[in-house]
């Protein structure tokens, strides 16, 4: 393991761009619930891996907080009623991932009572085993709140190097989002709090809090909460330069630590983990308040939006009641992005519900999503190569991949690739590079499915090859000794004796019995 | 003249040297038939559904091996797959032999349970030992392993197997790429 001291100096990653920020119109309003829909559309797997056993159905009465789905290993994730009601039905519904496709969902309508009842908490958190504070954490439903919903789970506890230090990531870089700077705001003792549990799961004994240099009010409030919370405790505030993307997890590490993760690696390779600041918050609502992960900070913004702010919202709740509870469009909506400019996903429909993922939906009007200028061929300016984060050679892997040459790109490390944007964002020919890449992934990912499937296939046919050879066998060898025996005139003699025998006195106890002919 | 001699004594020394070493490296370094055959099987698409006239994959490679059989006669493999074989054997590219059969997206087998008598014929005739059941037990086909090679279908009494498409993994849809060439305005006269 290398040596350095976190955030002590603070280094630079390669490329990046400066963007505009964008985030202050969205966070003049204090945080506020958004409202309870009609239905709230939980889909059973909310994060990255397999959905959890369902536990509920249909016409069942629920609690908040009660689970919804059951957690058989580390990568599975639990999801927990939002609030109490009546399940309505287990039924397909709009998700964003895939992208215009659809998953099961639980359908849950909302009584209106709100009646809640929290998990079991431990008395004094500190006196738990990692073990067991882990287990709490996931039994809570706990996931990358930041975007990705990596099963927190599974990052906490692993086959891997002892850790040392904690990053937690407030340095949301893209442009427009503002959910973290709004949680860090109003809860900073939450994220405090929950920064001391996990860095007690993980063993790191070293926090570091990483913000923007422009969020200097957060700053403060995050240092006075830790004065609040404990003193002593080995957590610090670090600003980072706002650069693009340096919110990412791969990025943030290398500006705090001069170090690579390494390409087939990760954080945890280098003695460190990295979780977004509302999953610190979240872990400690799930081990003081016995809350599980049922609600998260959404902002709401774009062009699009008549009044951008953030909610606090309920999972389940669909897109469309968000976008009404921020004062409706300012007109005709071109299209819907669920996370930010650079790096979101545009959305099949408003009926999409928020999940445990959803940091942003953006509203963009037909003139911001307007192409100035038809794509032309790439004329090797190299821009990209600059700003790529990643150090890869964008244009290259352009290149092969238009000319299905996916081998080639993924020698060339396509899947370092973060899907940060910023190679389109500055391409002068306008080449949406990142869906070149996203297709070249996702072609590559099914070959390997296949490969696999064909190499598991072969298998299954040569073990029943070796299978039907073995007992085609044994059966040459009985055949081989009964001829063998019957060569032998007197015992041949015996043997047919015997069976004329054996025929006889079945015949007499059969008589008049149908017989069961099967085998 | 025993230059002359001498010459041919070391010439003949030689050629029976250099024979000699020739024969033993012939049979020591002999192409290793297996692999192959290994490499030739690592192209098949592993369907085991004998539409090329061979019991399974493996036997096909071997015939391919062997100079028995062509490299057209897969069509699971389809097109992208003959290309592939021709290749790796130094050979033409073909078209794929039409009689064989038609090359189709992927498909896994799916019984029909409440038809299912539970006779075992398809068990017994299922390649990749993909599906389970016993003797008057309802059969069922295990998606994971299935190849979607049909061998199931004929042997059904009951016909109450059908092969439906396999839900395939979403890919990114590749954008309208740039492939046409700089627009340039032509002038005449």
């Amino acid at each position: 393991m290398a040596e350095f001291e976190l955030g002590r100096h603070l280094y630079r990653f390669p490329g990046g761009l400066k963007l505009r920020h964008h985030k202050q119109i969205a966070c003049r309003d204090p945080l506020t619930p958004a409202p309870l829909p009609e239905r709230l559309w939980l889909p059973l797997a909310q994060h990255q891996g397999p959905a959890g056993e369902c536990l509920v159905e249909p016409g069942d009465r629920v609690v908040g907080g009660q689970p919804l789905t059951r957690a058989r290993s580390d990568r599975e994730v639990p999801i927990h009623a939002p609030t109490s009601g009546t399940v309505e039905a287990l039924r397909d519904g709009p998700v964003s991932w895939p992208p215009g496709g659809q998953a099961r969902c639980i359908v849950l309508i909302p009584d209106g009572e709100d009646r809640f009842e929290p998990l079991d908490v431990p008395e004094d958190w500190t006196y738990e085993s990692t073990d067991a504070l882990i287990e709490r954490l996931r039994a809570g439903g706990l996931a990358g709140l930041g975007g990705a919903v990596f099963p927190t789970a599974a990052k906490l506890r692993g086959e891997f190097p002892p850790i040392r230090a904690l990053i937690l990531n407030g340095s949301e870089c893209e442009p427009y989002i503002s959910c973290d700077e709004m949680l860090m705001r109003s809860r900073p003792e939450a994220i405090i709090e929950g920064a001391r549990m996990l860095a007690r799961a993980t063993g790191a004994d070293d926090v570091v809090i990483a913000i923007e240099d422009q969020m200097g009010e957060v700053r403060k409030r995050l240092n006075a909460a830790i004065r609040a919370v404990d003193a002593e405790a080995p957590i610090r505030v670090v600003q980072v330069t706002t650069i693009y993307p340096e919110g990412g997890e791969k990025q943030l590490i290398q500006v705090l630590t001069g170090q690579e993760v390494p390409h087939d690696g990760l954080p945890q390779d280098l003695g460190l983990v990295c979780l977004n600041v509302a999953t610190a918050a979240a872990a400690r609502d799930i081990l003081i308040d016995g809350r599980p992960v049922i609600e998260r900070i959404v902002t709401v913004s774009g062009p699009g939006i008549r009044h951008p702010r953030n909610f606090v919202v309920r999972l389940g709740t669909p897109i469309a009641g968000l976008i009404a509870a921020a004062d409706g469009t300012t007109g005709a909506i071109d299209r819907l992005v669920l996370g930010g400019p650079m790096s979101g996903l545009p959305l099949a429909s408003d009926r999409i519900p928020i999940t445990k993922g959803s940091n942003c939906i953006l509203a963009l009007r037909p003139e911001d999503t307007a192409r100035e200028q038809p794509v032309m061929p790439c004329i090797n300016c190299g821009e990209c190569i600059r700003v790529c984060p990643a150090s890869l050679l964008p244009q290259m892997l352009y290149k092969h991949l238009v000319a299905d040459d996916f081998d080639t790109a993924r020698e060339l490390n396509l899947f370092d690739c973060i899907e940060c944007g910023c190679c389109a964002h500055v391409c002068p020919s306008h080449i949406p590079l990142v869906d070149h890449y996203r297709h070249g992934k996702g072609v590559l990912r099914e070959r390997g499915i296949e490969d696999a499937r064909a190499a598991r296939a072969k298998a299954r046919f040569e073990a029943r090859e070796a299978r039907l050879a073995e007992r085609e066998a044994a059966r040459r060898e009985q055949r081989e000794a009964r001829e063998r025996r019957l060569k032998d005139a007197d015992r041949a003699q015996d043997e047919v004796r015997a069976a004329i025998e054996r025929a006889r006195a079945r015949a007499q106890k059969d008589t008049g019995d149908a017989g069961d002919n099967d085998a | 003249m025993s230059g002359v001699l001498t010459a041919l004594v070391v010439l003949l020394a030689l050629l029976l040297g250099i024979g000699l070493v020739l024969r033993i490296g012939a049979k020591r370094l002999a192409p290793d038939e297996d692999s192959v055959v290994e490499r030739i099987n690592a192209v098949l698409p592993q369907t085991q559904c004998a539409q090329c006239g061979y019991p399974g994959c493996r036997p096909y490679a071997e015939a391919i091996a062997r100079g028995e059989a062509d490299i057209n006669q897969c069509p699971p493999g389809g097109e992208t797959g003959v290309r592939e074989l021709a290749e790796l054997l130094g050979r033409e590219p073909k078209p794929l032999d039409a009689e064989r059969g038609e090359t189709k997206p992927p498909q896994v087998a799916l019984i029909d349970e409440d038809r299912c008598i539970g006779c075992t014929l398809c068990i017994q005739a299922c390649p990749v030992d993909a599906i389970v059941g016993a003797a008057r037990r309802m059969h069922t086909v295990i998606e994971a392993d299935c190849t979607g090679c049909e061998l199931c279908l004929p042997p059904c009494p009951v016909d109450c197997i059908d092969l439906v498409p396999r839900p395939a993994p979403f890919i990114w849809p590749e954008p309208d790429a740039p492939r046409r060439s700089i627009p340039i305005e032509v002038r005449h006269g």
